[in-house]
C-alpha cells in the first residue's frame, strides 16, 4: 500500500468530482435546499391542514331522538359542530365526506335515563379522516358531560359525592427534559435521514468513479500506470466516502439551519398574525425538534461506519457493471434494502436488543433513536458500532478483491 | 527489449466454453524496432498486448517487458511501458496539462519533472494552444497528442501500441504513425498492433501475423514476401492464416 498513490488517486478523482454538475447537485443542493426545503413543507402543510380542521366545525346529523328534545338541542347548540338537516342517503354523504357523523339517539333516550336507566347512542362516522374524528371527539365529549350530569344528580339523590365512583384520581405528568421528549418524537426520524442521505451521497460517485469510468474507456488507462490495485481502490473509496460524508454534512448543517432559523418563522407563518397561535406553533416545533446535542453527535459517530460499509458496497456492485445505465439498475433498488431497515427502526415498539444489534442498518437506526432521546447502553452500543466496523471491513476486502479480477474489470 | 515465451490466456465463457485468446505466443523485440502485430479482429492482439501490460495475467507461458517479469514484476513493468490504444480514453474534466501531471505523479515524478517534461512535450506535440483547457472539448487530434503526450511522460523505454489509429481520421492517424517512428528513433522497444495492412508495411521492422491466438507467421516484409512468393502482404496474410505455422527462425 502506497499512500502517495492514495492520495494522488483520491485527489484527482475530489478535483474530478467537484467539477461534476451531477455530483455538485446530488452532494451540495439537493441535501442543502431540497431536502429542508420538503421538511419544512410537510410540517408547514401539516400545521396549516391542522388549522383548517380546527377551524371549521365539522358537520354532524341527528338520528331519531324526537321524543329527547333536550338532548337533541343540546348537542345542536354546540358551537363546535354544525348540524346538518336529516336526510336518508346519510350513510353515502359520510362516506362522500359531505357529512362527517351521523348521532343516532334511541327512542325513549331521555324517558330512560329519567328513570335511572342506561341507553346506547350509536355514532356513524368515516375511521382515519381527520374531520370525522374530529366530529366523533366533539359528540364524544358532549355525551360524557351529559353522562356526567346524569350521575352527579344520581348520586346527590342517594346522598353520595362524585367521589364515591372515583375514589383514585390519576395523573400522568412528564419528567422528561425537553431534548429527550424531542428524541421520542423525531429521533425516529433523525438517522433515517442520515441513512438515506449517507446512502444517496455514494452512489452517484461510486458508479461513476468504477462503471462510468470503465464506459469512458479512462479505466484501461489507470490501470496500465505503475499504482497497486490496492492503492486505486482506496483512493477511490475515500473519494466516495468523502462525498457521502459531504452530503451528511451538508444536510446536517442546513437542517439545524432550518429548525434554528426557519423554525420561528415557520411559527410566525402558522399563528396567521395571532401571536398566540405564533407561540403555541412554536412551542410545538421546539418540542419536537430539541434534541440532546451529545447524542446527536453519538449518532453521527455510528453512521460513520456504516457510512464505510455503504461507500465499500456501492463501489463494489457499481464495479460489476459494464456502464454507467447498468450499474443504475444494480444500485437504484437498494434503496428499498436501505428503506426498510431504517423504516423498522422508526415503527414505536421496536426496541434494541442483542439480536437486533447484529442486523445492519436497523441497529444504528434504533441505537440512534436512543441516542437523541439520551439513553445510553454501552454494551449494546459497543457491539454495534464493532459489527459495523466488521462488516464495513469485509466489504472494503470484497471492493479490493472484486477489483483485482480481470473478469470483473474486463468484463464486456 | 520485449520477449514472450509460450504466452496463454484462457477465458472462460458460459456459452462457448474455454476459449484460447492468447495460445502459446511467442516472439522477440529489440531496442529500437517496431513489432508490428498483425490480425483481424478477435485473432488475440489485444489480449497478447494486455498481456504485456499487466492488465491481464498470462494462464500459461510468460514474457519480459523490459528486462522485468510480467508476472512478478508487474508494477515495475508498468513503470516502464507506454500503453496506447484505441480504448485508453482521457479524463474529460481535467485539462492536458493537470493529466500529464496526474499522470507524471503516478509514475513517482517531481514536479520539477512534471512541469519540466510537459514544458517539453507540449513543445514537440505543439500542445501549447490546449494545454490549460478541459479534454472533453478536444478535437480528436488535439486528444491522440495528449494521449501520446500521457504515456511518454515518464519516459518508458517500451511502447506498446494496440491499435491505436482506430477510428482516427487520415491526419490524426498520420500524427500517430509519425509518433511510432521516433520512438523507433529515439531506441524504444515498440509493439505496434494493428489489422491495417499498409499500416504494417510502412512502419514495422518485423511481423507477425496472429489468428485464432496463435502466431502463425512472423518474419521482416521482405522475408514474409519471400516465403509466401507473394508481394502483396494482404495476400500473404490469407495465406498465413489459412496455411500451417510457419515461424522464422
Amino acid at each position: 500500500m502506497n499512500w502517495t498513490h492514495i492520495f494522488t488517486v483520491y485527489g484527482k478523482e475530489l478535483r474530478d468530482m467537484l467539477r461534476d454538475r451531477r455530483t455538485l447537485i446530488s452532494m451540495i443542493v439537493i441535501p442543502t435546499i431540497a431536502m429542508p426545503g420538503l421538511f419544512a413543507l410537510v410540517i408547514a402543510v401539516s400545521f396549516k391542514v391542522e388549522r383548517e380542521v380546527a377551524a371549521t366545525p365539522p358537520s354532524i346529523m341527528i338520528l331519531g331522538g324526537d321524543d329527547s328534545s333536550a338532548m337533541r338541542d343540546g348537542l345542536a347548540k354546540n358551537p363546535k359542530l354544525s348540524i346538518a338537516p336529516p336526510t336518508e342517503n346519510w350513510r353515502q354523504q359520510i362516506v362522500d365526506k359531505k357529512l362527517r357523523a351521523a348521532v343516532e339517539f334511541p327512542p325513549g333516550l331521555e324517558t330512560t335515563l329519567a328513570g335511572g336507566g342506561s341507553a346506547s347512542v350509536n355514532i356513524y362516522h368515516y375511521q382515519g379522516e381527520v374531520r370525522s374524528s374530529r366530529a366523533v371527539t366533539e359528540v364524544q365529549e358532549f355525551l360524557k358531560a351529559q353522562a356526567n350530569k346524569i350521575v352527579a344528580t344520581r348520586l346527590a339523590e342517594r346522598g353520595l359525592t362524585p367521589a364515591a365512583i372515583k375514589p383514585i384520581e390519576v395523573k400522568a405528568l412528564n419528567v422528561a427534559p425537553p431534548e429527550k421528549v424531542g428524541g421520542n418524537l423525531i429521533g425516529g426520524i433523525i438517522p433515517y435521514f442520515f441513512l438515506i442521505l449517507a446512502f444517496t451521497g455514494a452512489m452517484y460517485p461510486a458508479m461513476d468513479l468504477t462503471a462510468g469510468e470503465k464506459e469512458r474507456g479512462t479505466m484501461e488507462t489507470l490501470l496500465c500506470s505503475p499504482v497497486g490495485r490496492v492503492d486505486i481502490v482506496l483512493g477511490k473509496f475515500l473519494m466516495i466516502l468523502t462525498a457521502s460524508l459531504g452530503t451528511v454534512a451538508c444536510s446536517l448543517l442546513s437542517m439545524t439551519a432550518t429548525l434554528s432559523i426557519g423554525g420561528s418563522i415557520l411559527a410566525r407563518s402558522i399563528g396567521g398574525g395571532d401571536p398566540a397561535a405564533a407561540a403555541r406553533a412554536a412551542s410545538r416545533i421546539a418540542s419536537m425538534t430539541t434534541l440532546d446535542p451529545v447524542g446527536l453527535l453519538a449518532v453521527v459517530g455510528m453512521v460513520l461506519p456504516m457510512v464505510v460499509l455503504f461507500a465499500a458496497s456501492l463501489f463494489t456492485i457499481s464495479l460489476f457493471a459494464k456502464s454507467f445505465k447498468e450499474a443504475q439498475s444494480y444500485v437504484s433498488p437498494l434503496i428499498v434494502v436501505i428503506l426498510m431497515p431504517a423504516m423498522i427502526g422508526m415503527l414505536p415498539g421496536v426496541e434494541l436488543n442483542w439480536k437486533l444489534a447484529l442486523v445492519p442498518i436497523l441497529n444504528v437506526s434504533l441505537a440512534s433513536k436512543e441516542l437523541v432521546s439520551g439513553v445510553w447502553h454501552w454494551d449494546l452500543l459497543g457491539l454495534i458500532f464493532a459489527s459495523t466496523c466488521l462488516y464495513a471491513v469485509i466489504a472494503l476486502g470484497l471492493a479490493v478483491r472484486m477489483f483485482s479480477r480481470e473478469s470483473v474489470i474486463f468484463r464486456t | 527489449m520485449i520477449e514472450a515465451r509460450g504466452l496463454t490466456k484462457t477465458f472462460r465463457d458460459k456459452k462457448r466454453g474455454d476459449i484460447r485468446a492468447a495460445d502459446g505466443v511467442s516472439f522477440r523485440v529489440a531496442p529500437g524496432q517496431i513489432y508490428g502485430l498483425l490480425g483481424a479482429n478477435g485473432a488475440g492482439k489485444t489480449t497478447t498486448l494486455r498481456l504485456l501490460a499487466t492488465l491481464l495475467q498470462p494462464t500459461s507461458g510468460g514474457a519480459t517487458v523490459a528486462g522485468f517479469d510480467i508476472v512478478r514484476e508487474a508494477q515495475q513493468v508498468r513503470a516502464h511501458v507506454g500503453f496506447l490504444a484505441a480504448s485508453t480514453a482521457l479524463y474529460g474534466r481535467l485539462t492536458a496539462r493537470e493529466t500529464l501531471a496526474y499522470f507524471g505523479k503516478l509514475h513517482g515524478l517531481t514536479t520539477a519533472d512534471i512541469v519540466s517534461r510537459t514544458q517539453r512535450l507540449a513543445d514537440e506535440l505543439d500542445m501549447h494552444e490546449f494545454l490549460d483547457r478541459r479534454c472533453e472539448k478536444f478535437s480528436t487530434g488535439m486528444k491522440q497528442k495528449t494521449s501520446i503526450a500521457r504515456t511518454l511522460i515518464h519516459d518508458p523505454a517500451v511502447m506498446i501500441f494496440d491499435e491505436p489509429t482506430l477510428g482516427l481520421d487520415i491526419m490524426a492517424a498520420r500524427t500517430i504513425v509519425k509518433f511510432v517512428r521516433e520512438c523507433r528513433a529515439r531506441g524504444k522497444t515498440v509493439i505496434y498492433s494493428t489489422h491495417i495492412m499498409s499500416e504494417v508495411e510502412k512502419l514495422c521492422d518485423v511481423i507477425g501475423i496472429i489468428h485464432d491466438g496463435r502466431l502463425l507467421a512472423e518474419g521482416t516484409l521482405a522475408a514474409l514476401r519471400s516465403r509466401y512468393a507473394e508481394q502483396d502482404l494482404e495476400e500473404i496474410f490469407v495465406r498465413a492464416v489459412g496455411a500451417p505455422p510457419v515461424l522464422a527462425p
